[in-house]
Order: structure tokens, then sequence, then C-alpha cells
């Protein structure tokens, strides 16, 4: 259900990593509980994102979310598509509606996510309550 | 008590059906000592002729019975009757926010007017459904402006309305922001080598008005190409959007907000009004207040509905552009009817009646020996004169005579001792003006004389003839 | 099922154009009177760069489309007029004719904020009695009438706290918001900067007293909250609540959008309220006016009345009326002039129409029309707090849920039946909230018939889910795309290409 490759947080966002860099996005639970997507603020190439900060927010119609980044590092690119088609998100939040990719500074920090099976038992342990 | 639609036996009967044998039962969790015993110091209850003759009584108390050239942020226009006439149906002035778009089309679509002629007149390309006031709205515009640019420095114009500066003083007086003035220059318009330099430092927003609490417009072409330059936005806020029927709007600025009771909202000793902010397309994400969006319905009908919602309080609660809940409903009402009646043209023959009126009256009083008009700047329906004897005793006189004859600057600018803020609007009858010009002349004729002959001036001569 | 229950309903008519695309050149819907100076050329007064020789795309109507617009879009809205609006905490009720008829008197609707004061006696007087009755319901010292609506109340009492504990040597760094608390609530903390502290509410949706003694230190400077609670539950231990803020060294704010529960049966001032703001709008019925202007004065206890915001209206020993501008420590101003004049004159309207017995009477009836629709409709929705209600009730959609329909959609098919739909999704603590108050201004059989139409509902979500999913179905337009609306914004008319 969850995409083996990625990693999770604790508040719904993703990332792809291999050595140097990481993809992230939010994932399809968050983009389920926001509803239609209507925009998406992001930071730029160049500024920097600190772990468990936020650095962004995704809005539907009537909820913001903050998006929390799960690693350290400077942002190489923000997701182009989303500021014509935020609604990608709600379509292929794990692929196509990536939301910045990130030169990590610290790759061990990777080490305290999740991993997908992880994810989906603490999706079910939320639902729980 | 006659707006109580139950009767002793339906309450009788609520009561039952609810379990419980009394009514203070449902104030139990109120501790005793708490209940306030004993009965409060309270008028009435009053029927509706003894409340009629209260507020009968307090309306003898005014100035009904004054012409008055008073201005400086609210400004007597004639309203026409259809405005009430509309705004007294019950589905517009007991109706709640338009949240339910379903049942508040009437609301939505009046407000989406609104905006559209707000746009149409500023120069704009977006506008919110209104704001509490232009005090309000220019410390908005501010606010805004420093979201944008991440400054926290702003430049007001010592000619923004002094009461406008003390509001966003106010506001501002915990961020950690900085307030400088720009002075004006004899023409009474904004220093522009003042403001050049002191845009060495970078600044958030340079904030105008025009025309300004001189009545003077200001260059606001040029002021946005300085202003530009450095980085910073220009707001331009408008107490008297009337001007706008013959001045061209300040379409180079990044905000246009400002005070839109002159179209068609009572003067009503200072409120409610109704404050307008539009700005620039790309601002459009940080502006303050509730927006009406333009969508479809399922089966591809128009309609409208409160949108970009999430920049609100009731989402983002302390993140919120603002913590603003309302907007002046029905006071936008009543200035979309207006404008709706007076339309392109008559606004604009509005606008030229009120340009005419004070320049014929700027004119009768500089002919008056003694007076000055300080000010050579264009403006539009106010003026700035320098009195020819003591402003104090020239308004006492004016008063003798049922003229409320302006406004004394001393207490707004104590270097601008004597002088006289004056707004003629399409209100003031000929007459009047010149009756006015009489009282300034004979008190500047009696000061020669008596300066000549030793005595202090100041002596009032009142006279029995009445304005019209 | 159309002939079962009695509904009022607005009119479902044809579509209105916008006012511009009703256009033709040429007309006016208003003559002015001649001129009777010199005709001015604004060419020559203002210069060619100033002058504006059209603006485009305004209207050109007559007086009669006008009307004929305007009364075409009223006939789409619902308002208290039209019936039962049971909105929780925004206290529906009826707006009186008579507050209508004297707001618009020549003297009080035409006099100008700066005319001499001794022309203004009764403007000055008809400020100075209001403020006295909002003073005496409260049990407070001293009001302002100057904010402009709840929010600005609730940031001018929030600088009024920082003014007073910076005179003391310490402003102090955080105010504390129970989780259940109006958004205006922290935006307006925010503003006077301080940081906001949640304080999560207990099992009864009220204060948990643990949690304010864990964060109720020397740093905060206030609490802020509304009581009844926005569940429209009293908090018990509000004296205990304030005991322990003011042994802090802290105030206590209370937001007074539900005083319609409290008016002639208890005062703040008497629970360990410092500094609170009303909100004429709602408990002193000036109209709504589709979302506003409101009014929202803030009351003080005499030792916060220096740093109310200037100017204020005294009073003289002759007696005469005075606008006071000395006032070195006020916190300035909040907005131009003296406030929302025109709601000070139909609050006190209301007030004197009332006198304390009929005020006292409006409030037992809103708080029993509130419990009798609770008693009614509690088996067939979901209570999530055990606790009394006053006001309002707010129950959860938990049971709707199960079918898939949520109270958003149950609010959108309570419109079929001819009611305004309560308050949806708020507070946030309730998952699914349906608050609903009533207001003393519903009768007994427009209760009964929306009793009748929220069965009705529940059923409908049991039998056939999807067809609540898709209401209204009776009105003028249907369900309408929001989430276009905020994916590409359009702000306003433009003319076609």
């Amino acid at each position: 259900m969850y995409p083996p490759e990625l990693l999770y947080t604790k508040d719904h966002e993703w990332i792809r990593v291999d050595e140097t860099t990481g993809i992230i996005g939010i994932t399809d639970h968050a983009q389920k509980e926001l509803g239609d997507i209507v925009f998406v603020e992001l930071p730029k190439a160049g500024e920097h994102v600190t772990a468990k900060e936020s650095f962004g927010t995704v809005e539907s119609v009537k909820a913001v979310s903050e998006i929390y980044s799960p690693v350290t590092g400077e942002v190489t690119a923000a997701n182009p598509k989303l500021q014509n088609n935020p609604e990608l998100i709600n379509t292929d939040p794990h692929g196509d509606a990536w939301l910045i990719k990130v030169h990590l500074a610290d790759r061990r920090e990777t080490e305290s996510l999740m991993t997908s099976d992880e994810y989906e038992a603490y999706l079910q342990e939320e639902k729980a309550h | 008590m006659r707006y109580l639609p139950n009767s002793p036996a339906e309450r009788a009967a609520m009561l039952q059906a609810t379990g419980r044998k009394s009514i203070e039962e449902f104030f139990a969790q109120i501790p005793a000592a708490l209940k306030h015993q004993g009965n409060l110091n309270l008028p009435g209850p009053l029927s509706e002729p003894e409340i009629l003759e209260y507020f009968h009584q307090a309306a003898a108390q005014s100035s009904r019975d004054y012409v008055s050239f008073l201005g400086a942020g609210a400004y007597s226009h004639y309203r026409p009757v259809a405005i009430d006439a509309l705004l007294s149906r019950g589905e517009f002035f007991t109706a709640y926010t338009p949240y339910q778009a379903e049942i508040a089309q009437g609301t939505l679509q009046a407000m989406f007017e609104f905006q559209t002629l707000i746009t149409q007149l500023t120069g704009m390309d977006v506008s919110n459904a209104s704001l509490y006031d232009g005090s309000t709205a220019t410390t908005e515009a501010c606010l805004m402006a420093m979201r944008i640019t991440h400054r926290d420095r702003v430049l007001l114009a010592h000619t923004l309305h002094p009461e406008y500066r003390q509001v966003l003083q106010t506001y501002i007086q915990h961020q950690g922001v900085e307030l400088n003035q720009i002075p004006y220059d004899k023409s009474g318009q904004l220093d522009l080598a003042q403001l050049e330099a002191s845009l060495k430092t970078p600044a958030a927003a340079v904030v105008i008005q025009s025309p300004n609490f001189f009545g003077i417009i200001e260059r606001a072409k040029e002021i946005a190409g300085i202003v530009h330059k450095s980085g910073a936005l220009l707001i331009v806020t408008i107490p008297e959007p009337l001007s706008l029927g013959i001045v061209r709007p300040p379409s180079d600025a990044d905000i246009v907000c400002g005070e839109a009771q002159s179209f068609g909202v009572p003067v009503a000793f200072g409120g409610p009004y109704v404050g307008f902010l539009a700005a620039k397309e790309q601002f459009i994400r940080q502006m303050p207040g509730r927006l009406i969006g333009q969508t479809q319905d399922t089966e591809g009908r128009r309609g409208f509905v409160l949108t970009l919602a999430t920049r609100e309080q009731h989402i983002r609660r302390e993140k919120a552009t603002s913590n603003i809940c309302t907007n002046q409903s029905l006071c936008a009402l009543a200035v979309t009817i207006y404008l709706s009646l007076l339309g392109k043209r008559g606004l604009k023959a509005l606008a030229e009646q009120n340009l005419a009126k004070a320049s014929y009256a700027a004119g009768e009083l500089a002919a008056v020996p003694g007076t000055q008009l300080p000010f050579a700047a264009s403006r539009f329906n106010e003026f700035v004169v320098e009195a020819p004897v003591d402003a104090e005793v020239l308004l006492a006189a004016l008063r003798e005579e049922k003229i409320i004859g302006g406004l004394n600057l001393k207490h707004f600018y104590p270097e601008l001792k004597n002088h006289l803020l004056i707004c003629v609007t399409e209100t003031v009858g000929k007459a009047t003006i010149d009756r006015m010009a009489e009282v300034y002349a004979q008190l500047a004729a009696h000061s020669q004389g008596q300066a000549r002959d030793g005595e202090p001036v100041g002596a009032i001569h009142g006279t029995t003839s009445k304005p019209r | 099922m159309e002939n079962r229950i009695r509904t009022a309903r607005p009119h479902v008519n044809r579509n209105e154009d916008l006012i511009f695309e009703q256009t033709s050149p040429g007309k006016s819907g208003v003559e002015l009177p001649p001129l009777d100076v010199p005709v001015a050329s604004p060419e020559e007064l203002l210069g060619s760069e100033s002058y504006r020789a059209d603006i485009e795309g305004f209207p050109e109507v007559s007086e009669t489309e006008v009307i004929r617009h305007f009364t075409r879009l009223s006939t789409w809205n619902y308002g208290v007029d039209t019936g039962l609006y049971p909105l929780g905490s925004c206290t529906m009720k009826y707006n009186p004719r008579i507050n209508e008829v004297v707001a618009r008197l020549e003297g009080l609707a035409t006099d100008h904020p700066y005319s001499p004061a001794t022309l203004a006696q009764g403007c000055l007087r008809v400020l100075a009695e209001t403020a006295r009755c909002l003073a005496e319901i409260t049990g407070m010292d001293a009001v302002s009438l100057q904010p402009s609506a709840g929010a600005q109340g609730e940031l001018t009492g929030i600088l009024i706290i920082r003014a007073c504990l910076a005179e003391r040597g310490n402003p102090r760094k955080v105010i504390l918001t129970p989780d259940s608390a109006h958004g205006t609530n922290p935006a307006s903390v925010t503003i006077s900067g301080y940081e906001v502290k949640n304080l999560k509410s207990n099992s009864r949706g009220c204060v948990d007293m643990d949690e304010l003694d864990r964060a109720m230190t020397e740093d905060v400077a206030g609490l802020m909250l509304t009581n009844p609670n926005t569940l429209g539950v009293f908090e018990e231990q509000i004296q205990e609540i304030a005991r322990r803020v003011h042994a802090k060294g802290g105030l206590v704010y209370m937001d007074g959008a539900n005083m319609n529960a409290l008016v002639g049966v208890a005062r703040p001032a008497d629970f360990g309220v410092d500094v609170m703001h009303l909100n004429l709008h709602k408990t002193f019925t000036t109209p709504h006016g589709g979302g506003g202007p409101g009014s929202g004065p803030v009351a003080v206890k005499q030792f916060l009345e220096p740093y109310l915001p200037t100017p204020t209206v005294g009073q003289s020993e002759d007696g005469n009326y005075y606008l006071d501008f000395n006032r070195p420590k006020s916190i300035g101003r909040v907005r131009a002039f003296y406030g929302n004049f025109g709601m000070a004159v139909r609050a006190l309207a209301y007030i004197q129409a009332n006198g304390a017995a009929g005020l006292r009477q409006s409030t037992l009836d809103a708080v029993l029309n509130a419990n009798y629709v609770r008693s009614r409709l509690q088996d067939v929705y979901d209570l999530p707090y055990d606790a009394p209600s006053m006001h309002e009730c707010v129950f959860s959609d938990r049971r709707q849920v199960a079918r898939g329909v949520r109270t958003g959609d149950v609010a959108k098919r309570l419109i079929d039946y001819g009611f305004h739909p309560y308050t949806t999704s708020f507070p946030l603590i309730v998952s699914g909230a349906l608050m609903i108050e009533p207001t003393e201004s519903a009768g007994k059989a427009e209760l009964d018939a929306f009793i009748d139409a929220m069965r009705s509902i529940a059923l409908e979500v049991e039998e056939d889910p999807q067809f609540v999913l898709r209401a209204p179905y009776t009105t003028r337009v249907t369900r309408l795309d929001e989430t276009a609306a905020a994916r590409k914004p359009v702000l306003r008319w433009k003319p076609q290409q």
C-alpha cells in the first residue's frame, strides 16, 4: 500500500533517500485528511530546512497543514508543477507530487524514520483512538 | 416581554419535556455565591413611544440645525433613499456571515459586486469584502506589506490622518516595528527629497494619503517610482474615495485602502463605517479579511462563495493574516447600492460638484483680507485656510450663524496655529458659503479696525440671518 | 415529506446577472440638484495627469433596476427574520425594529464626530448611558465602546493586560487559551506580542485544573477564556481558576460571546474577571447584517480603567458630557473616532425595551430553549460531553459518520427543511460538532419543527445516506465548488474581451 522504498514520519511526510539527497512529500493518508488541495507554500532553492521544523504549508479549502521536514539540509528544488496543479497531491502523493528536493546535511537523521510497514502499523494505531 | 415568542404554557410544556421541575435547575452549575441577587440598575422596560421620546431628546441636542464644513475622514454626502429601503429588508440585515453559501447568495453576490466596484475605482486587481474602517484598513495594509517584504520598518506621511497613525501605532507597539514620519513640503504635499533620504534604510512600505489630511492630492506616480526603487511597497490610503470620481486612481501603488463611508454610509458620530483594501494580484494570499470568489454549482450555474479562508483566524488561528472575523457587510452593501445608483455618470457629476463647491469656497475666503490659503497644490473637496483672526473666535462667530466652520488644525498640527481644515460637499449651499465668507470679512475688518485703535482683537458680532 | 413539516423558505428565483451585466450606457439612478456655484473645470484644477476621464466598467442603471436587482438578491438570503437560525455562539436573535428607527434619527445618524462637544451632547449622552448599562450588566467598572467588533475587543483587552503588567514591571510572555477557544482568541494574542499556549480541556470540556497549574507560571500574563465555554457549559470552577491566575500575578480575560446565558443572572465581575469584551451584535441585538458591522465594547475593573482606549466619555459636575483625551496610560486608539456609535444606539434601545426584568427573562428563555432541543435530540445525536448545557448545546456526528455522513452534510440537508444550519465543526475539541443555539427568539412551534427536521434527517442517514450527502435540493444553487474557487480565485467581474 505504502511504497516500501520510502521512509515515513509521524506527521505523515515521506522521504526518498539516496546517499546525498532526499526527496520529500506528504503521504496518501495526509492528502485524504486534508481533502482537495488548493495551494502549496514551499521554500525556494537555496533555502534551508531543519529536521522536525516546518518548511511550508499545504492548504485545502477548510484546513491548513504545516509540513515538517524529516531531515536537515539545503533545498535544491521545489516541485514547479504544484504551483498550478496542487491537485496532483491528491492524485499522486507519493510520486509526481513530491514537494521539495534536499541536499542532506546528515544522512544518519533518516535512521529514526519509519519503514512502510511501521508506518502502516502506526496508521492502524492512530485509527483505533 | 414583547420580543419573546413563548407563552407561560409553552414554557411549562418545554420544561416538562426536559424532565426538570424548574428553570433554576439549568443554572445549578453556577455557584450560589455568583448568582446575582437584586435588580440591575437599568432603564426600562420602556414601550416604543417611550424609547422614541428618549432618542428624540438626544437627537435634539445635536448639530442637526447647523451646516457643517467638517470632513477630516468623515464626509457628509446625500444618501439616496433607495439605500435604506433596500438595507431594511430583513433578508439583508438580519442574515449572518455567508458561510452556508447556498442560502446566502444574496449577500455573496452583493459583496462580489462590492469587490469589483472597489477594484474599478482604485485601479487594483483584487479587493476584499471590506474591513472595519479606514484607520484599521490602513493598519492592515501595513501589516500585510511587512509580511510580504519581511521588513519591519514603515514610513508614514505626516499628512496621513493623525488618528489613522495613532491606530497603526497601537497595533504595532509590541511587534518590534519601526515607524518613521515623512514631512510635507510647502505645497502641502509629501516632501520627495525627505522620502528619498529616508528610504536609504530599507522599509516594508511607505504610506501616503490622497487626498491627504490637508485635502491635497499627492504625486502618487512619482512617489511610487521612488518607493519601488528601494524595494518597498507603496500604500495609498483614501478616506475620501469620492475623489476617485475625477482623480486618476493610484494604479502604481501596491495596496490601495481607505474609507468608503462617503458612499452611502451615514456619518453617525463616527461609526459604523466601512474600510476597503485592494491590492495587486500577486498579493492575494496575504490579504486580510473576507474574500468572495466566483464558482459553479453541481449543475454548472454561477454562484459565489467565501474563499481562501485558510488565511483567516478560524482556520489559521494564531498564524492568521489578521484576527479580523467580521467584514462590514451591511455597510458594504450600502456602498454597493450607492455606487450602483450613481453609476459612472453620477459619480463623476457628484465629484465635479464637490470640486466646484470647494473651489468656490476657497476663492471666496482667500479674497478676505488676512485670510491665506497656505498650500498651492491641487485639492478635491477639502482645503486649509489660515484664519484672519484667532481660529477659535472665528469658529465661535460662525456657530452663532449655525455654521460649524471646519476643524481647528492646532490639535493635530501644532505648527499650524490658526489654521482650519474646511470641507465643502454637494450638501452645502452657496448662500452658506457666502455667509461664512461674510463672517470672515466682518471679523477681519473688525480686527483691522481694532488693531488700528489699539483695542484687543476678538469681539464677535452675531447676526440673525439663517444659512441655507 | 413536503407537507409533513411546515417550513419557511426563501424564494428560488431566476438567475440574476451582476449589476455590471445589466449596464447600458447613458443611465444613472441619481439626479443631482443643479450646481449653485460656478462650474470648475476638473482638468484645469487637477491637471491633465491627475484628471480621470472615465471609470471603466462602472455600472449605468436606473433606480428601478437597482431596486429590483437588490430585492431579488435579498430573496436568496435566509435571515433571522425568516426563521430559526441556530448557529452556536452567534446568538442569532430578533433584531428589534425600533432599533433601526432610532439609529436613523437626524441628529444621531448625521452628526460629525468632530462636532464641538457643546453641539454633541445627545450623542455623548447615548455613549455614556450605553457604557453605564453595559458596566451594570457585567458588574465591571468602566467600559470603552471603541472596539469595532469582538475580535477588536479581544485585541484591546489583551493590550490592556499588557499595559498593566508592563507598568508593574514585567509584561510577561504568554497568554493561555483553552483548546476550545474561538479562532479570534489566539489570533488577537499574537498581534499583542504574546505567545499563545493552549490548555487542554478536561473530560467535561472545561478548563483542566491540573493543566492550568502546570501552565500558570510567572511567565504567563493571563488566561483568556469564554464562559459559558464554547460547548455552552458553565465553568463551575471559575472563581478558583481566577484565584490561581491572580495568585501568580496574571490577569483574567473573558470572551463575552456567550453572555446570552448570563445577562441578569450572573455578572462576570463576580467571577474574578478583570477585563472582558461584549458582542453587541450577539447579546444586544444589533443586526448581523450579512457579516457586519458588529461592535465589541471592552469592560474592565477599576484598576484597568486608565488603560482603556482614548478617548473615553466623561461627565463634568454641571452634567455636561465631554470627550476625555487626557489619558496618559491609555493603550492608544484601536480605530479612528469613537467606535460604532450606531450600534450603541441600537443596543441601548434594546436594553431600554427590556429593562432588567426583560433581560433576565430573555436569558431564562434562551437557556430553556437550548435544553429543550438537547433533551429531544439526545437519543438520535451523540452528546460528546455530559455536562449541563446553558444557552447552547453541542452534539457530535459520531453516529452519522458510521454511515459516511458528517455534520456538514446533515447541515446541508437541514436547509431543505427550511432552516439555516447550526454551526458545523466547531468547537474543535469535538469531532464533527453540531453546535446549536436557538436563542430566546425561538417559539416552541419553531423549535418543534426544527427538532422534527433533525430527527427526520437522522432517519434518512440510516435509510439512505447517499440522499443526504447530495443535499441541498431545494435551494437556488446546489453545492458550490469551493475547491475550484480556492485553486483559481476569481474575485471580481471583468468585461468580456
